[in-house]
């Protein structure tokens, strides 16, 4: 092992309990493999389960059923028009995009700087990744207006002779949000080989073995092998690093590559990656809390692990609220009157109520987090994250149709008001989230079984044997 | 019909219950002179490549290749398009505006990577490979739990049906099993 990973903080904090390799597989598998027990609704899990899954597969069919209007109308259904030619469409796909992005950090940042904890936590947060992605796309995709041509978008040879223009930034995010897609996807897919591997190996079922064994394309643990995905892995780490940093870069071209106030700042790259890491944690949160105490898996993911996303959050949130500082102050010293008539607007004009909002939940309550005390109270923990949620909407919130409204001619000056088929796809896409987020828990492993067992032979003292 | 092929020898699997045994015996193998084998763990274990004498940087090349043909082409698609197939003015800028043409470029390095390290290191493995004689030795279903296996196959040229198992067996090993080669017709 290389030195740095003895600078690890308590390492042996990190399973908690009496652990073998024996036991971690099956705490960790059994959720997968004893689908009966967590289905006899006499059991915690299986009411809790089954009444929120069907909640929010109802949500997910309030999507359906707002897509299905859209498609059938048009997006004249949405509140989406001039001044304001962006709306719910945008903020949504931000809002997501950017909760997908803790994911990639906990898998990608944290394996290059050798942060062990993350090893609880990464499959968790690699497939909200995945489902935030698939909830960001629909957006921009319907807000094509004709989806069926979203194909458009991607250069290929075509009878009308027409090739996209490569100098725009909605292109770059064409580019960005589906390498983003496909990379996430690979990370996740081959990080779930040996662990289907292993399910293969325990299931009784003989569907089980076949679909296992599918899945885990025959993986049998060869040290050639072994070696061979190390270095993939890693490379890919060190690939998604810079990958995520682009994406949400380059999302935040959209708005910054313009010249609207409020938009045309250098400070949008940095400040919407952090807010994305904010915002992603605080999902991650939301989540893990209620189904690490459902599946038994505290040993796992432990107070340590919460203590720590919680200081992550903290951290980034602060670097969020210096953004908004900054914003005041760049927008005055600019002496530019369209700056400076936005900022005012932000704060005193009709929206106002979004401003602060806004400076409330993203600034001011995360500031609770500096206490010990706090980050290990889960319900609050769990409040904060949901409030930080609501936070990170209300600043897209704040940056799109709060620009967008004021036109530069006060007689295209408008209000931008979402309808209820905005708010009914918004919703319901938390619901397809949500949905599949409760598929993924119960089909499969949701803590990789393999990197906690190298957790656990790297964290115990060398001795003869441990089985 | 064509007559089955009794496959004979395909190699001597000995099962270990902690990665620090295999990796002695691993080691021990290798300074006897035996230089077909692999280990199976549950895990990667550090050190086992460097005792079992396996050294391989493949997986970095591929991905160091497919990245610069991500790039390049990527670069080189944008030129295409933009200078020779629809040449047109936006914002009066060069039709070659480089610049511009770096985000796409960068998002394709990446994503011809990440083709090539996944990619690469499947057909590397030679996976998917759904059966293999390994899978025969008597506990290799907790190769993917808690148990470590060494390997050393008939076609080493120090391999001996006779010594290789006592070899292994002077090691920690809880047990040495010589498996077979796949028959034909087991498919």
């Amino acid at each position: 092992m290389s030195d740095l990973n003895d600078n690890r903080p308590n390492v042996d904090l990190l399973i908690e309990g009496e652990h073998t390799h024996e036991t971690i597989t099956q705490t960790i598998g059994s959720v997968v493999l004893e689908q009966g027990k967590y289905n006899d609704p006499k059991h915690k899990v299986g009411k809790n389960w089954i009444l929120l899954a069907l909640l929010f597969f109802g949500l997910l069919n309030v999507m359906m059923v707002a897509v299905g209007w859209l498609l059938y109308q048009g997006i004249g259904v949405w509140g989406n028009n001039q001044p304001s030619g962006w709306g719910f469409d945008i903020i949504n796909f931000v809002w997501w995009i950017g909760i997908g992005h803790a994911g990639t950090l906990i898998s990608a940042v944290l394996l290059l700087m050798r942060q062990k904890w993350r090893m609880s936590i990464n499959r968790f947060a690699e497939a909200m990744t995945i489902f935030a992605v698939m909830c960001a796309g629909l957006f921009p995709l319907l807000h094509t207006g004709r989806p069926w041509n979203a194909y458009w978008l991607f250069p290929y040879p075509n009878w009308m002779a027409l090739w996209p223009n490569f100098r725009s930034p909605l292109v770059w995010d064409v580019f960005a949000v589906s390498t983003y897609m496909t990379v996430s996807i690979l990370f996740w897919g081959i990080g779930l080989v040996p662990d289907f591997a292993s399910l293969r190996d325990r299931t009784k079922s003989k569907i089980g073995k076949t679909l296992y064994g599918f899945a885990s394309l025959g993986w049998r643990g060869s040290t050639k092998h072994w070696m061979r995905y190390e270095q993939a892995y890693y490379i890919l780490g060190g690939l998604s690093t810079p990958l995520v940093l682009s994406v949400h870069s380059i999302v935040s071209f959209d708005f910054a590559v313009s010249i609207l106030p409020g938009w045309h700042t250098t400070l949008f790259p940095p400040y919407f990656v952090a807010g994305a890491v904010f915002a992603g944690f605080a999902m991650v949160l939301t989540f893990l809390i209620p189904m690490r105490t459902w599946f038994n898996l505290t040993d796992f993911v432990t107070m340590k692990h919460i203590d720590w996303m919680c200081k992550v959050m903290l951290a980034t949130g602060l670097i969020v609220f210096y953004g908004y500082l900054a914003e005041i102050y760049f927008a005055f010293y600019s002496g530019n009157k369209g700056e400076i008539d936005m900022m005012i607007n932000r704060m005193f004009g009709p929206y106002w109520w979004a401003y602060y909002t806004l400076i409330l939940t993203n600034g001011i309550i995360p500031q609770m987090l500096w206490k010990q005390k706090n980050r290990h109270n889960l319900k609050l923990v769990m409040f904060i994250s949901c409030v930080i949620s609501v936070g990170m909407w209300f600043e897209r919130f704040v940056i799109i149709p709060m620009s967008l409204h004021r036109d530069f001619l006060p007689s295209s000056w408008g209000m931008y008001v979402p309808t209820i088929w905005d708010i009914g796809m918004f919703i319901g896409t938390i619901g397809m989230f949500a949905f599949l987020m409760f598929l993924f828990v119960r089909f499969v492993p949701m803590i990789s079984i393999f990197e906690i067992r190298e957790l656990l032979h790297v964290s115990k003292p060398k001795k003869g044997g441990h089985s | 019909m064509h007559e089955v092929k009794r496959g004979g020898q395909f190699g001597v699997v000995a099962e270990f219950d902690n990665p620090d045994s295999l990796i002695e015996a691993a080691t021990k193998a290798l300074d006897q002179g035996y230089s077909k084998m692999d280990a199976f763990s549950p895990f990667p274990v550090h050190g086992l490549p460097e005792a079992i004498g396996f050294k391989e940087a493949k997986v970095p090349w591929t991905v160091f290749i497919a990245g610069i043909l991500g790039g390049g082409g990527g670069m080189a698609l944008q030129y295409w398009v933009s200078v020779i197939a629809y040449p047109h003015n936006v914002g009066g800028r060069p039709l070659f505006s480089w610049p511009s043409f770096i985000p796409p470029a960068y998002e394709l390095t990446i994503l011809f990577a990440a083709f090539g390290a996944v990619f690469g290191m499947i057909g590397l493995n030679k996976l998917p490979q759904p059966h293999h004689p390994v899978f025969d030795a008597p506990n290799f279903d907790r190769a993917s739990q808690d148990r470590f296996f060494l390997l050393i196959e008939s076609h080493d040229p120090n391999f001996n049906e006779k010594e290789t198992p006592s070899f292994l067996s002077k090691t920690d090993a809880l047990n040495v099993t010589v498996i077979n080669k796949e028959e034909e017709g087991d498919w």
